[in-house]
């Protein structure tokens, strides 16, 4: 069988577990990041990554950003009815983003000392 | 137009095909752009395929729902690829564990600032509860966002607005804010950018480096997942008069 078609079954049967634990928990979570977790714990517990996984997982992971256009597009059909509160937004997206980030990188580095950050 | 071609129009803008085509073809040219500017972030294929996406719809009077009747077989492989983030965060796991403190000093920090700045910025400039509410997860990713903003009082459509458009800013300006704080480790960017800018975010690490990409992947799914709990305690913690 092909690996990328065994390695994408694999990452659905995942998901699929993920969905069902959100259910029946009712936990306020998207399946996928819990079946992200499950596929996460068996991989460590079983300490091997089998090749067709890994195929899978890195043609997604690849082109990942070709996911989100759907999404992106239906963003900018809604940004517009947005227009007479254009003005806070984008500052307060705009700085908190930036100071996000850069508060992320800062504390990751001092914590982690110099030396193992690279 | 004459009247076969436009009929033959109609059809295929009514079927699926037409959005998912459209959605592959913009992306495809998205991405030779970004190959040419050399993966140069303000050329992030995300908005350029956006943006001619919504140019043809605009130009061809097609409605979002019609458009994404085909888009939604790329949007559904979100699923498969998140979950598949386990992979590469696997291949570090023992770098991962060696990082456990910097991650959780960088998560706690980095998703406070993320959210609090942002409800601060958007009250002293003036915007409306309903946007303070919904501006709030703007770090998490776009489903757990809206789950939020619908816990606290928000609009869960205009919580995953502000979330991707996040992502994409993030995605865009984050090299620069990185370079401009001097850190250099791969970890330590690519942990950065998926906390502040989730899945674009960790689409643009995966981008730069396997290893940013890996990082970023970690801090987009524990964010979601510290988020998701946070901000229901926190609604509780003001409603008991904490």
């Amino acid at each position: 069988m092909s690996p990328f078609l065994a390695g994408i079954t694999w990452l659905l049967v995942f998901q699929f577990a993920g969905e069902a634990v959100v259910r029946l928990a009712g936990a306020p979570l998207p399946g996928p990041v819990v079946g992200m977790a499950l596929l996460f714990a068996v991989l460590v517990v079983r300490g091997r990554l089998p090749e067709a996984l890994a195929t899978a997982a890195d043609g997604l992971a690849k082109h990942l950003s070709l996911l989100f256009v759907p999404a992106g597009v239906g963003v900018m059909m809604y940004a517009r009815q947005l227009a007479d509160e254009w003005v806070p937004i984008t500052v307060a997206l705009v700085v908190s983003t930036v100071l996000a980030i850069a508060v992320a990188a800062i504390v990751f580095r001092w914590l982690a000392g110099r030396a193992d950050d690279r | 137009m004459s009247e076969p071609i436009f009929s033959l129009w109609v059809y295929l803008a009514a079927t699926p095909l037409a959005g998912l085509t459209l959605t592959l073809v913009a992306y495809l040219g998205g991405f030779a752009i970004y190959e040419r500017a050399r993966f140069h972030p303000l050329a992030n294929p995300v908005p350029i395929a956006v943006v001619i996406v919504v140019a043809v719809l605009a130009a061809t009077r097609t409605d979002y729902r019609t458009y994404f009747d085909g888009a939604q077989f790329v949007h559904f492989l979100l699923g498969p690829a998140v979950v598949g983030l386990a992979v590469p965060l696997a291949r570090e796991w023992q770098r991962v564990r060696r990082l456990a403190l910097p991650i959780a000093g960088a998560l706690l920090a980095g998703s406070a600032v993320a959210a609090l700045s942002a409800v601060g910025i958007a009250w002293a400039l003036g915007a409306s509860p309903d946007t303070l509410a919904s501006i709030a997860p703007k770090s998490v990713t776009a489903p757990i966002a809206m789950g939020i903003a619908e816990t606290i009082g928000g609009v869960p459509a205009l919580a995953a607005v502000f979330a991707v458009a996040t992502g994409v800013l993030g995605a865009v300006i984050g090299k620069y804010v990185l370079d401009a704080c001097g850190v250099a480790g791969w970890p330590a960017r690519g942990f950065a950018l998926g906390l502040a800018a989730h899945g674009i975010g960790t689409a643009r690490a995966f981008q730069v480096s396997g290893e940013a990409g890996a990082f970023a992947g970690l801090a987009f799914a524990l964010h979601g997942l510290l988020a998701a709990l946070a901000f229901p305690l926190g609604r509780w913690l003001v409603q008991s008069g904490f």
